[in-house]
C-alpha cells in the first residue's frame, strides 16, 4: 500500500539529491542482427500476432513512401511519416485489446495499419475528400476511427495526454476492463499537460499508459537541449509511477513492456510511463529539412538499427517469414496504395454544408446565414471556387462503405 | 535599402536589435542553430552566441512564464510562439500576469521589455491549427499592445519600436506574406509608430479597413472597385490595441461608409469593437450599415479553406452592398 506521505528520515547535515545515483536501464530481447540475447526473458510473442505486426509495420513503411513522394508531387499538401519508429508504435499497439482506447500524437499511423485502417480511410483523410469523416477539415495524417478505437488527431502537442486519464478513468468506473494508451514524443513531455496528466493518473489510480516515443528530436531541438534529466522514464519517480525504459526498435521488447505494463493498468489500476529510445528517420515533416541540424552519419547509424529488418530477420530465423512473400507484399502494397490514391484525389471535395457542421449539434441561426451567404456569394463567382460550385446543386454522394483492404487479412479490425 | 521578404525584414529587426542592446534575447522552439522553423531567427544564434539566442524546451507556458520573469528582470526578451495556433498554453500567463504586471504591483515592477512574436494567419493550407488569427484574444486583455505588419518595410519598423517598447507587446507576424511580400527595406534601425493606423491610400466613396496579410486582399477589391469607379480609402490599423480610433473615424466622417476585413470569425472577432466605437462616433454621417467581411463563426478548415476566407470577391461584393444601400 502506498503511503499517503513521504518517509520522512532525519538528517543532520543538508543532504541534496538530484536523481544521478538512479540509473534507468533499457530493456531489450532482441541484438541489432534479429537473434535474441542471452538470458533474454520469456518471449510471448506467437506466430498469427507477429505477422500481423510485421505485416503494419511494412504497410506503413510503404505508405509513408508512397505518400510522402506524393507530396514532393504536390499532389498532397503535407505529410509525416512514422519511419523509424513502427516499432514502438506497432509495438504497442499490438500488446494491446483490439478495443483499448489510443490517443496519439500525429506520427502514429501504424498504430491504425495494425487495427486495420484501410487505404481508402487512409486516402480519403489525406486528400480531404467528400468520404473523409472529418469532411477535409484537418490537415493530412489528422486520422481519426471510433470504430478502431483512435482518437482523431489534433496538432497542439500534449493535449491528448491528460485527456488520455481522463478517459482511461471512465473506462475504469465503467468497468469494461479495458485501458487507455496516449503515445507523445520526448518533444511533448516538456509541456505542462504532460506533468498534469501523469499526476492525476497517479492520485487517481488510473488505467492508462503513458507511451513516450523518444526519438531524439523534437523538430530540429535534439534532446540535449529538451531536458536535462535521465530522459523521460525518471519523471514518473515524481509521481510515484510504474516506469520502464525499452528499446523502442526491437519489437519483442516494446511488445513484452507493453504487455505487462497493461496487466498493471487494467488489473492493479497503476498507470505506467513507458519510454520507447527510437530515432526519427525521416524529417519531421515534408516541410522540414533535417539537413540544417543533424548529420547524415548520425542519420546512417540509426538506418543499420531499423526495426523492420530488425523483426524480419527475427520472423525469417523461426521460419514465420520469407523473403519471396516480404517482395510480394511489397508490390502489392505498393500498388494498392498508388491505385487508392488515384481514385481518392479525384473525388469530390466535401460539400458546402460540412463547413458549419459539427460546430455546435444544432447550426446557430447566424451561422446558417453566414452559409447561405457563402453559398449566394459562389453562386455569383462560381469560377472563382472550384472545389465548391460545380456541386451546389447536387446532393452530397455520402461516405460509402469502405471496402476492407488486403494488408488487414490476418484479422485488422 | 535592401529588397528583402517579410521573414528577412523580422530578422533583420531582431538582429538589429540585438545588436543594438546588449539586454535583447531571442528564444523560442527551435529558434537556436536552426533559425526557427521559418527561419526568422537564422543566425542570431551564431552572431550573438547560446546565451542570447537558444532553443527551449517544447512548452509555451513556460516560455512565456520565463519571458516575464526575465522583462521584470530588465532584460528585453522576444519570446517566439511558434505558430499563434500554439499561443494558448501561454494565455495564462499573458492573460493574468503580463498584462496585469504593472497595474497590480502599483508600478513596482514591470514586463515592459517583452514582445511575444507570432506568426498567425491561414492561406497556407494548415488547418485549424496552422491558420488562426487570434488577436481578437488579445484585444481583451487591458495592458497588452497587439500588432501586425503588412510588408517588410512595417514589420521591421513596427518590431523595433515593439521591442523597445515600455509596454508588453504581442506581434502577430502574416506567415502567408514570409517569402510572399517582397519590398524595399532601410538598412538602418528605424521605428514605426505604435497605436497609429496608417492611410494607405486615400479615397473618397468608402473606407476599407483591415490589418496584416488581409491589407493585400482590401488592395485588391479596392482595385476592382476603382474600375467600377468607387473610389476607395484603405487603412491599415496596424496596432490593433491600443487602436487608433481618431484615424478610422475622420476617414469615416469623409466617406460615410465603412468596411472592416479580418479572418477571424465574425462574433466577437476586432471589427465587432471597431463597428461599434465607429457608429457612436460617426452615426449621424453613416451613409450605410457598417460591413464585416470575416471568416466564418466556425473552426478554420482545410479543402474549403477558399470558401472560409474573406478574399477580395467577398470584400467586393460588400463594397456594392454598401454603395448600393
Amino acid at each position: 500500500m502506498k503511503k499517503t506521505q513521504p518517509t520522512v528520515k532525519p538528517v543532520h547535515t543538508p543532504v541534496f539529491a538530484n536523481g544521478d545515483d538512479i540509473q534507468i536501464p533499457v530493456f531489450t530481447l532482441l541484438k541489432p542482427d534479429g537473434t535474441v540475447y542471452a538470458g533474454a526473458g520469456p518471449i510471448s510473442l506467437d506466430k498469427p500476432t507477429a505477422r500481423r505486426i510485421y505485416r503494419a509495420m511494412l504497410y506503413t513503411r510503404v505508405l509513408d513512401e508512397r505518400m510522402l513522394a506524393a507530396q514532393r508531387q504536390g499532389r498532397l499538401s503535407f505529410y509525416m511519416q512514422c519511419t523509424g519508429e513502427e516499432a514502438a508504435v506497432i509495438g504497442s499497439t499490438a500488446a494491446l485489446d483490439d478495443a483499448d482506447m489510443i490517443m496519439a500524437q500525429y506520427r502514429e499511423q501504424g498504430a491504425l495499419a495494425y487495427r486495420g485502417f484501410t487505404t481508402d480511410e487512409f486516402m480519403d483523410q489525406l486528400f480531404g475528400n467528400e468520404r473523409d469523416p472529418a469532411h477535409g477539415r484537418q490537415m493530412p495524417i489528422h486520422y481519426g476511427s471510433k470504430d478502431l478505437h483512435y482518437l482523431t488527431i489534433s496538432s497542439p502537442l500534449a493535449t491528448q495526454i491528460p485527456q488520455a486519464t481522463g478517459y482511461a478513468y471512465g473506462q475504469k468506473l465503467a468497468g469494461n476492463g479495458n485501458c487507455t494508451l496516449t503515445i507523445f514524443g520526448e518533444g511533448a513531455a516538456s509541456e505542462g499537460d504532460f506533468h498534469a496528466a501523469l499526476n492525476m493518473a497517479s492520485v487517481h489510480k488510473v488505467p492508462v499508459i503513458f507511451l513516450c516515443r523518444n526519438n531524439g528530436y523534437a523538430i530540429s531541438t535534439p534532446v540535449t537541449e529538451q531536458f536535462a534529466g535521465d530522459g523521460i522514464a525518471a519523471r514518473a519517480f515524481g509521481y510515484r509511477m510504474q516506469s520502464i525504459r525499452v528499446d523502442g526498435n526491437d519489437i519483442l521488447a516494446v511488445f513484452e513492456a507493453t504487455r505487462e505494463a497493461r496487466r498493471l493498468a487494467v488489473e492493479e489500476n497503476e498507470p505506467v510511463l513507458i519510454e520507447a529510445m527510437t530515432y526519427r528517420l525521416a524529417a519531421h515533416s515534408s516541410s522540414d529539412d533535417p539537413s540544417g541540424y543533424r548529420s547524415k552519419k548520425e542519420e546512417e547509424s540509426w538506418h543499420r538499427k531499423d526495426p523492420l529488418r530488425r523483426m524480419q530477420r527475427w520472423l525469417i530465423e523461426r521460419d514465420w517469414w520469407h523473403e519471396e512473400e516480404e517482395r510480394e507484399l511489397t508490390e502489392s502494397l505498393r500498388r494498392e496504395v498508388l491505385e487508392t490514391m488515384k481514385q481518392a484525389e479525384k473525388r469530390r471535395p466535401p460539400a458546402l454544408e460540412t463547413l458549419v457542421t459539427d460546430v455546435y449539434t444544432e447550426t446557430p441561426p447566424l451561422l446558417r446565414e453566414q452559409l447561405d451567404e457563402l453559398e449566394a456569394h459562389i453562386r455569383r463567382h462560381p469560377d472563382a471556387y472550384p472545389k465548391s460550385a460545380p456541386w451546389l446543386d447536387e446532393a452530397p454522394a455520402g461516405r460509402a462503405g469502405h471496402p476492407q483492404a488486403a494488408h488487414s487479412e490476418e484479422g485488422g479490425a | 535599402m535592401s529588397r528583402m521578404n517579410l521573414l528577412q525584414a523580422v530578422n533583420d529587426a531582431l538582429d538589429t536589435a540585438m545588436a543594438a542592446d546588449e539586454r535583447v534575447l531571442c528564444f523560442g522552439e527551435d529558434v537556436g542553430i536552426f533559425g526557427g522553423v521559418f527561419r526568422a531567427t537564422s543566425h542570431l544564434q551564431e552572431k550573438y552566441g547560446r546565451a542570447r539566442c537558444f532553443n527551449t524546451p517544447l512548452v509555451e507556458q513556460g516560455i512565456v512564464g520565463f519571458a516575464n520573469g526575465l522583462a521584470a528582470q530588465g532584460s528585453v526578451p522576444v519570446a517566439e510562439i511558434q505558430f499563434a495556433d500554439y499561443i494558448y498554453p501561454a494565455f495564462d500567463q499573458l492573460v493574468n500576469e503580463t498584462a496585469k504586471f504593472r497595474y497590480r504591483s502599483g508600478n513596482l515592477f514591470d514586463v515592459g521589455g517583452l514582445t511575444v512574436r507570432a506568426p498567425y494567419g491561414g492561406g497556407i493550407a494548415g488547418g485549424h491549427y496552422h491558420s488562426q488569427s487570434p488577436e481578437a484574444y488579445f484585444a481583451h486583455m487591458p495592458g497588452i499592445t497587439v500588432v501586425v505588419p503588412r510588408n517588410p518595410h512595417q514589420a521591421k519598423g513596427l518590431l523595433l519600436a515593439s521591442i523597445r517598447a515600455p509596454d508588453p507587446v504581442i506581434f502577430f507576424e502574416p506567415k502567408r506574406l514570409y517569402r510572399a511580400s517582397v519590398g524595399e527595406v532601410p538598412d538602418d534601425d528605424y521605428e514605426l509608430p505604435l497605436r497609429q493606423a496608417e492611410v494607405v491610400k486615400g479615397g473618397s466613396d468608402i473606407t476599407l479597413l483591415a490589418w496584416g496579410a488581409q491589407m493585400e486582399v482590401i488592395e485588391q477589391a479596392a482595385e476592382m472597385a476603382e474600375k467600377e469607379g468607387v473610389s476607395c480609402e484603405l487603412i491599415d490599423l496596424r496596432t490593433i490595441v491600443p487602436w487608433d480610433i481618431e484615424t478610422v473615424v475622420q476617414s469615416v466622417l469623409k466617406t460615410g461608409r465603412l468596411i472592416v476585413s479580418h479572418e477571424a470569425p465574425l462574433t466577437g472577432g476586432f471589427a465587432s469593437e471597431i463597428a461599434a466605437t465607429v457608429q457612436s462616433r460617426c452615426f449621424l454621417y453613416l451613409e450605410s450599415p457598417i460591413e464585416r467581411v470575416t471568416g466564418l463563426d466556425t473552426p478554420f478548415p482545410l479543402t474549403l479553406e477558399k470558401e472560409y476566407m474573406p478574399g477580395p470577391l467577398k470584400v467586393l461584393d460588400a463594397i456594392h452592398r454598401t454603395m448600393n444601400f
